[in-house]
């Protein structure tokens, strides 16, 4: 095991695919320096700032035998790309009868807390959750954003990575060997019995902080992390909310049709789980704001760990 | 720049450059070398996917095939002159109106037609229908249902034919409409500056749907924007057949050899309004519609070979049209022997494993 970054895991993940795999090659606007001085320009491509092309040609090069990866970079840029993300990538391969693979690993970041305003501080992954023919990851430690996104790299489909703009300086542990993570399973972060958090990326942090916090009060928070959106892990976070009783979603997107909105119905479409629930779905979101500049009001808009012990002990006096 | 301020301006004593044209005259003396069965060839397509969509029509507008199908009758001498030029291992991309493209490339009329039925035969499963249909194995990457679409796509399938080095291309359909729209720029720009091996292929049929060319755009030729990206840009009279396979042999020799993309513009009218759908509008004045018919693309290159002694006779050319005939009767009973898809196959292929 070794300690490293967020970032840093991100780019150890690529550039082991791309050793091992010289199908593989990397487009962003900007080139990632440590890839591009192991693997040059040729695979390493700077490109014009034209994500929509970017993206149609990741399909097209994917279509012809390559395993394209494509950084969007901010997931706003990721929106002048949206026919080809929506129309094309999403629905190729079925649309087609499933007559071709198209391993694409599209990059992006998302989150705010960098004071860059409105359109440089977006979570909408639930848009692209959405969309039928897209998997999704929300990676929250650099362990998990490797193992990740080196299965993202190996699927033989259009992968979408979320990678949490607040966590790229983010330290953990990852090991030395090769390592992959499945999509669609969750990952327990904490084991507790009152009340169950199920939280993203950031959030995952600040339900940890808030967990402590909450055990010197006597209530015991189980977190649970679903790592990947597309598949969602139903499975683990129905079997916690059963044993707690109770759920809390910590989300840095707003709450309307958001991530959150999903987990809550998953959990409580499932009469099992319903029935052992002894309080409401509480929801700690983003407010359903564009995300304002002045650092004030977005350490406002945005949730946290108060908001989230907040809601634990609302959701506790319930029942 | 319109041609005329053009041609005023250089009066004027003015600079001024017009985009690089190819002259259509090169047809009929490209005709000469073209050999007899190549030219053949070029002619049962052209009548096949005249016959192809004749049928689907007539199929579509009796309820047999759901949805939507924009006919490319008219415009056949752009899809098959331009893939006489190619192998089998060079790729292209298709749009909305893509029957042509699939049958210049090789497709298969059976699962073609039981796609547009429905059937789980067709090359997709029934799960595309006429705007979707592909052939991976012939390097045919599907026709789309959005204007513009396909263009980033078969330039990306540029890149891989680059990165394989193999000499292969890859070749854009699209029509005026889309070079309207950003991927045409966004592409085009990003082909050139990485010299991918690319064909752009602009089928200028005058109409966007209803409205016409000149009313969206303030140049007279689509290839005039090529000078805006550095490379070649040629206008072709897309109803000459053989000078649509001149101008394809053209700029897929300069794309196999490393020189990069290329414009081509073919003017070209589809004889039918934009859908086959009986109360579609169509604004367009009979008298163009009458012109164009008389610069038929079919009737045209079976003149040609007329001229040509021993080309073609009256016994060939009926045989020729009976066997088209029977292999599209041959693709509708296909289509209608062959079974819906399953239900369970709805949730099938949304992933590949």
């Amino acid at each position: 095991m070794r300690t490293i970054t967020y970032l840093d895991a991100i780019t150890e993940a690529i550039a082991e695919e791309m050793r091992r795999d010289e199908k593989i090659f990397h487009m962003s606007t900007e080139a990632p320096p440590k890839l591009l001085a192991e693997f040059g320009p040729e695979r390493v491509r700077q490109t014009p700032i034209t994500e929509s092309a970017l993206t149609g040609m990741a399909i097209g090069a994917a279509a012809s035998g390559y395993r394209p990866i494509v950084d969007w970079r901010l997931v706003t840029f990721s929106f002048v790309a949206m026919d080809q993300i929506v129309n094309q990538a999403a629905k190729i391969h079925y649309m087609f009868g499933g007559q071709a693979k198209f391993p694409i690993l599209f990059r992006t970041t998302v989150g705010g807390g960098t004071r860059r305003a409105a359109q440089h501080s977006q979570s909408p992954y639930s848009m692209f959750m959405n969309l039928a023919g897209l998997k999704q990851v929300l990676p929250s430690t650099p362990f998990d954003v490797k193992g990740l996104l080196k299965t993202a790299i190996r699927d033989n489909n259009p992968v979408v990575a979320f990678e949490s703009g607040r966590l790229g300086s983010l330290k953990g542990q990852v090991p030395d060997e090769d390592f992959t993570i499945p999509f669609g399973k969750a990952d327990v972060k904490r084991e507790g019995r009152d009340v169950t958090v199920v939280a993203l990326a950031w959030l995952v942090h600040e339900a940890l902080a808030a967990a402590d916090i909450l055990e010197d009060e006597g209530v015991s928070v189980e977190i649970i992390d679903p790592r990947s959106l597309v598949p969602m892990d139903a499975d683990a976070i129905r079997t916690s909310v059963r044993k707690t009783g109770r759920l809390v979603i910590a989300d840095e997107a707003g709450p309307t049709a958001g991530a959150s909105a999903e987990i809550a119905a998953l959990v409580t479409e499932d009469a099992g789980t319903f029935k052992a629930m002894k309080a409401a779905v509480s929801r700690v979101c983003a407010l359903q704001v564009p995300i304002p500049y002045a650092p004030h009001l977005e350490d406002h808009v945005f949730p946290n760990r108060h908001g989230i012990i907040k809601a634990v002990r609302a959701i506790m006096s319930e029942g | 720049m319109n041609r005329l301020v053009m041609d005023f301006l250089r009066g004027m004593g003015v600079h001024c450059i017009l985009v690089e044209k190819i002259c259509t005259v090169h047809g009929e003396e490209r005709g000469m070398e073209a050999s007899r069965d190549l030219q053949l060839n070029m002619l049962r397509q052209m009548k096949t996917i005249r016959r192809f969509e004749e049928r689907a029509s007539a199929d579509f507008l009796a309820g047999d095939i759901y949805g939507i199908v924009h006919c490319y009758i008219g415009e056949e001498a752009v899809a098959v002159g331009v893939c006489a030029a190619l192998e089998k291992n060079d790729k292209i991309i298709s749009t909305h109106r893509g029957h042509g493209h699939c049958i210049a490339k090789g497709a298969d009329l059976n699962r073609m037609m039981a796609e547009l039925y429905g059937r789980e035969t067709g090359y997709c499963k029934g799960k595309g229908g006429s705007m979707h249909i592909a052939d991976f194995d012939i390097g045919m990457l599907g026709a789309n249902g959005i204007v513009a679409g396909g263009i980033s796509i078969i330039t990306g399938a540029g890149l891989a034919a680059q990165f394989d080095g193999m000499g292969q291309v890859a070749v854009c359909f699209f029509g005026d409409g889309a070079s309207n729209a950003g991927p045409f720029h966004e592409s085009i720009n990003i082909a050139a500056q990485w010299k991918l091996p690319v064909i752009y292929v602009c089928e200028n049929n005058l109409w966007a749907v209803n409205v016409p060319t000149s009313d969206s755009m303030a140049v007279a030729d689509v290839a005039e924007r090529a000078k805006g990206y550095g490379i070649p840009g040629w206008v072709v009279d897309g109803n000459d057949l053989l000078a649509v396979c001149a101008a394809a042999e053209e700029a897929v020799a300069h794309a196999r050899s490393g020189n990069g993309p290329t414009l081509i513009e073919c003017k070209t009218y589809r004889h039918r309004a934009h859908t086959e759908r009986a109360d579609q509008p169509d604004d367009r004045p009979q008298a163009e519609i009458d012109a164009w018919l008389q610069k038929d693309p079919i009737d045209r290159f079976v003149a040609q070979l007329r001229k040509q002694q021993g080309q073609i006779s009256d016994e060939e050319l009926a045989a020729m049209d009976d066997e088209i005939l029977k292999q599209i009767e041959d693709a509708v009973a296909f289509a209608k022997a062959s079974a819906f898809p399953p239900l369970e196959a709805a949730i099938q292929d949304v992933f590949a494993d």
